[in-house]
């Protein structure tokens, strides 16, 4: 997994022709080979670390750790409640937030109605949600979702919004006076041109729905990774929260690589300097 | 010198332009883009328009396109007034305005989808009009991989393909290099000797304008106005010959004094080629 995103590799499906072959050019192995020594390093620093006497578990411990968890199911329960609940806020987040967009940048009269609205929650951190989300809403899926979904829709839809009023306005024109009337232009130009828009509003929102999960299951939870962690630091178990850390770190990066792909094959077709 | 109107109201005209005015206020100011402007351009006429910026050259054509009304006087095409946009009327943009999610292939088949015109035929048509630009080799290319003329050749080849009866091009070759420049020249030429439509061909370039037109009409700025109407009666089809030709010489001398000394300033002798930059 190549965690720098190297331009060598920006070639979508089409691009056979012309000028490919020298995108092409790099060697892809390179960046792949600095990630894994650099991995390896960071584990080194943090074996280094334990060794010389800082209050950190060694990464042997972690690993022990990982694996009793998987043995008895815990972890595997933990990053499915988990994972339910960001998937279920950020869908719901981003399934809202993309036509709200849209019709914001469409409408004028849906923009005016929507945007103090917005720009009021934007200003809110959805953490700051969560004891009003508690009380109105109890202890179970509900709040947590819901403040996820909140997180996630307000990333996506402004930037679905500032998608549809940034398309290029000669686009637009190009389509009218080939015939194209209001719902064509809007089909077939407006929503191409503002994807690659969304889909970075979709990455933004699902990083912030991941950072709003974990603090909802701090706070209130009976299960999950976040809860798993809060637990541990009870007991003054590190090794678990170590566990926990890096399960939520490589299940983000997981998710942000499955979208980074959409988003190359979707938008494979903009010029990128 | 000045004669607003050429070949006044015939009925027959392809595209009138009848006392066309337009402003735009620019905060508390009121700008007059275009002073009751009047233009006819007969069917299948190449009518190129040059002059100074701000003469509102691509206004005008805008009006024409139905991409801007006039403030007063209207715009007939075929008889009709121009109200909002239409396939029959072709535009050009200098920004080469292709749907960059497109290929080559897509980009000249969209106004034909917009028409509902049936996928083998659409093909068909698309297919033709890609290999009159000479583009077939880079149908399947997105616009990202092609060079500056072959955008505007793809573009040019997507106006052809819903057929209109005329074509309204803004600068189109104004982003190009001059090579360049001179190929899609002979090139528009050619496919337009072959498809014969009706041009109005904006540009800030004096020999492009007479190389291209049956008609060069000069505008003056503040406010934009018709200064001189040029006929160039020299036959197609033209080539280097033509360009290198003391009548082209004599014409473009004509057209440059009209563009760059309006005020009635005329120097004593014709400005040297070489001198000029446009």
């Amino acid at each position: 997994m190549a965690v720098i995103t190297e331009p060598a590799a920006h070639t979508g499906r089409d691009n056979r022709l012309a000028s490919s072959q020298t995108r092409r050019g790099r060697p892809r192995g390179l960046p792949l080979a600095l990630n894994a020594v650099s991995i390896a390093l960071g584990i080194g620093v943090w074996w280094a670390l334990a060794a010389l006497g800082v209050k950190v578990p060694q990464p042997t411990e972690v690993v022990s750790r990982a694996w009793d968890l998987l043995a008895d199911g815990t972890l595997e329960n933990d990053i499915l409640v988990s994972l339910g609940r960001v998937l279920a806020g950020f869908v719901l987040g981003t399934a809202a937030a993309i036509p709200i967009g849209f019709l914001m940048g469409w409408y004028g009269v849906v923009r005016g109605l929507v945007e103090p609205w917005i720009q009021f929650f934007r200003t809110i951190p959805p953490l700051a949600i969560i004891p009003l989300a508690i009380v109105l809403m109890g202890i179970d899926e509900a709040p947590k979702i819901f403040v996820i979904f909140l997180a996630a829709f307000l990333a996506c839809v402004i930037s679905t919004f500032q998608g549809v009023v940034s398309v290029d306005r000669t686009l637009i024109n190009a389509a009218r006076v080939l015939g194209t009337r209001d719902a064509g232009i809007f089909a077939r130009v407006v929503v191409p041109a503002s994807t690659p828009f969304i889909l970075v509003g979709m990455r933004v929102g699902l990083g912030s729905a991941w950072a709003t999960l974990v603090a909802a299951e701090l706070i209130a939870a009976q299960q999950g990774l976040g809860y798993r962690m809060q637990n541990a630091q009870l007991y003054y178990d590190l090794p678990t929260i170590f566990v926990g850390l890096i399960s939520i770190g490589i299940l983000g990066l997981l998710m942000d690589r499955v979208l980074l792909v959409a988003e190359r094959r979707l938008t494979g077709w903009q010029e990128r300097r | 010198m000045t004669s607003n109107s050429p070949r006044p109201g015939t009925q027959a005209a392809k595209i009138s332009v009848q006392a066309v005015t337009k402003t735009f206020s620019l905060g508390r100011q009121t700008f007059t883009a275009l002073d009751q402007v009047s233009l006819d351009i007969a069917d299948n006429e190449f009518v190129t328009v040059v002059g100074p910026s701000g003469c509102g050259k691509s206004t005008l054509l805008n009006i024409l396109a139905g991409l801007e009304e006039p403030t007063e006087g209207r715009a007939i095409v075929d008889g009709t007034p121009v109200s909002g946009p239409g396939p029959e009327r072709g535009v050009i943009f200098q920004q080469y305005a292709l749907f960059p999610w497109l290929t080559v292939r897509k980009n000249v088949e969209f106004g034909l989808r917009t028409a509902r015109v049936p996928r083998a035929q659409r093909r068909e048509r698309a297919e033709y009009f890609i290999r009159m630009v000479g583009l077939e080799d880079f149908a399947d290319a997105l616009p990202k991989m092609l060079s500056g003329g072959m955008r505007q050749r793809c573009a040019i080849a997507r106006a052809y393909a819903v057929n209109p009866s005329i074509l309204l091009m803004d600068e189109p070759f104004g982003a190009l290099d001059a090579l360049t420049r001179v190929k899609l020249q002979e090139q528009l030429l050619d496919t337009w000797s072959k498809e014969q439509r009706t041009v109005m061909f904006i540009t800030h370039d004096v020999d492009e304008a007479v190389f291209l037109a049956n008609r060069v009409v000069v505008m003056a700025a503040r406010p934009g106005r018709i200064y001189d109407v040029i006929d160039v009666d020299l036959p197609y089809p033209r080539s280097e010959e033509f360009r290198l030709s003391p009548e082209f010489a004599a014409l473009r001398n004509r057209v440059w004094h009209s563009v760059y000394h309006q005020d009635g300033t005329t120097p004593s002798s014709p400005p040297s080629p070489s001198l000029t930059t446009a």
